[in-house]
């Protein structure tokens, strides 16, 4: 078992990791060839993301369209989740199933409805609709997280509290909130890594007016090749890695994924 | 402390917020797009309101029925293997040591989370010609000379299984993480060999949740939308990209609409097939 196991192990690693060793491998060319194994070295092409100005802007737009939207999907479902925690109300299970939806169908359809949405009030292309769309596109993942550490919370706990006097704000103040923090950081982690990375929605709703690095590289690539390319790969796949490590950290990753598609 | 039914309005309170974003930037915009696949299109990349059936009567032509049967194919081929490898594959995962779990999670959560463009931008250098795996079996001597590998159908398919392989697994995890360990030992007791007690009672005890987990990738493969474009030929394009197309491209927002809300049916009934998948197991 433990001989199946490593080869099984082995070639799904290389399978993953092949594609991914050869962009690292051609984001240190010394020059602007596609070859691989690389020839000389350089990390030019990683001081281009922060130098370039189209490549720079193009990362401050996704840093800034991932910080907002993540913040807002947490904000929509915080107050959702803990309303659903508290009380006792069955039809409002709808607006979970709302705040899930998006995620469950494909991304092209929650894309076209925005887009749709955002001409028909004529407000298409302001960068601040993009905030809003991923915000709701994403709102997934807080929801669940949120959902999941809710669910992990003695009751008796807050019990006490009550007995002894505190309101529901004091409560969510004092014993709830440090209780669930871990979840809402995680919940903001998933939220801001995937947007930062999410393409469809964005092109949709300001690809014309606004470029995050996703869009940059698919605009680039119909003109041909860049090493940037590569390098921005290897950079989101690096803060990908360490923000999911930190995650896992912080919490306990096999719960946390254990349960996320639980309610699916 | 006890849930209980809100008693006034002020209770309702903390759902304002949530239930008005997800109502206005969710529910409308989906009805708006409802609406508009019944538009009346214009010259020009308009639409005026309309109640018109054109949109859909175009699923009819023989194109459209073409590339609804190539999604539907492409889909079902990318989770079926995805399915056969992620069950092994996370099963033992499943059974591993505590760090090499986390170790595993985070690599398959970060390339879950990698963009499309990206996973399309990786395979396409790989199946480069000059820095791609055929220079590798050059050097091997297997082959002779180094060639491209793309636009093909196996590069298409190649890459959507890099995409939704940490999906299946993720998917598959929760249930393998809770499959009852006694089982395969009882197996193991009576004499069958780990692969025998693997084919014999683990695969059978999973068989609803392996039908569950193979709607979901098969859902999921449906929506990519990238790696056909980037990857294949005008003959290898899926549903997902044609709407894309029609609507950026085509400037054909009603057509796009019908198409999308015909991709929403498809997925709708796919879901409820999967969670009546899921109930079997557990009425158990």
């Amino acid at each position: 078992m433990t001989v199946l196991r490593r080869l099984l192990f082995f070639v799904v690693g290389l399978f993953l990791a092949l594609p991914l060793i050869v962009v690292a491998g051609v984001s240190i060319n010394q020059r602007q060839t596609l070859a691989f194994p690389p020839q000389g070295f350089s990390l030019a092409w990683y001081g281009q993301i922060f130098t370039n100005p189209e490549w720079r802007n193009a990362l401050v737009a996704s840093l800034a369209l991932a910080a907002t939207s993540a913040l807002l999907a947490l904000l929509i479902a915080l107050p959702l989740a803990w309303f659903l925690w508290r009380r006792l109300a069955p039809w409002a299970n709808i607006f979970q199933l709302l705040g899930v939806a998006p995620f469950t169908l494909p991304p092209v359809i929650t894309a076209l409805g925005l887009l749709t949405f955002w001409a028909t009030t004529g407000l298409y292309g302001q960068a601040w609709t993009a905030a809003i769309s991923h915000g709701i596109f994403f709102v997934t993942l807080p929801l669940v997280t949120l959902s999941l550490g809710f669910s992990a919370i003695d009751r008796s706990l807050v019990e006490a509290a009550a007995t002894m006097g505190a309101d529901d704000r004091t409560i969510f103040r004092t014993v709830v909130l440090p209780l669930i923090l871990p979840y809402i950081v995680s919940g903001y982690a998933f939220a801001f890594v995937l947007s930062l990375n999410e393409y469809i929605v964005a092109y949709m709703t300001v690809g014309f007016t606004m470029e995050t690095l996703p869009i940059k590289i698919f605009n680039a690539l119909r003109y041909g090749y860049t090493p940037t390319m590569a390098s921005v790969t290897v950079l989101f796949l690096v803060i990908a890695a360490v923000v999911f490590g930190l995650v896992a950290r912080l919490g306990d990753l096999p719960k946390l994924l254990g349960a996320l598609s639980e309610d699916k | 402390m006890r849930r209980e039914p809100p008693q006034r309005l002020g209770d309702y309170g903390p759902l304002f917020f949530p239930a008005g974003m997800l109502t206005l930037f969710f529910v409308v915009p989906f009805a708006t797009m409802i609406a508009v696949s019944f538009f009346q299109r214009e010259q020009g990349g308009f639409y005026t309101p309309a109640f018109v059936l054109d949109n859909y009567a175009r699923f009819l032509s023989l194109f459209f029925g073409k590339v609804l049967g190539f999604s539907l194919f492409l889909a079902v081929a990318v989770a079926i293997a995805c399915v056969a490898v992620g069950v092994p594959f996370t099963y033992l995962l499943a059974r591993s040591a505590r760090k090499t779990q986390i170790a595993w999670l985070v690599a398959l959560l970060s390339i879950l989370s990698l963009s499309e463009v990206m996973i399309g931008f990786a395979w396409s250098t790989l199946f480069s010609r000059t820095a791609g795996i055929t220079n590798l079996f050059v050097w091997l001597g297997l082959m002779s000379q180094a060639q491209a590998l793309t636009p093909s159908f196996g590069a298409v398919m190649t890459a959507m299984t890099y995409q939704a392989f940490p999906y299946t697994v993720l998917v598959l995890y929760p249930a393998l993480v809770r499959l009852d360990p006694t089982l395969a030992e009882a197996a193991r007791t009576l004499g069958a060999s780990p692969v025998k007690a693997f084919f014999t009672v683990v695969v059978p005890a999973l068989r609803n949740t392996i039908l569950a987990t193979l709607i979901m990738v098969f859902i999921f493969a449906l929506g990519s939308y990238l790696l056909p474009q980037l990857l294949g030929r005008p003959q290898h394009w899926t549903l997902s990209v044609l709407i894309t197309d029609q609507a950026i491209y085509q400037s054909n927002m009603p057509f796009a609409a019908a198409m999308a809300v015909f991709l929403v049916l498809v997925s709708l009934a796919l879901v409820g097939l999967a969670v009546y998948a899921g109930r079997q197991k557990e009425a158990k």
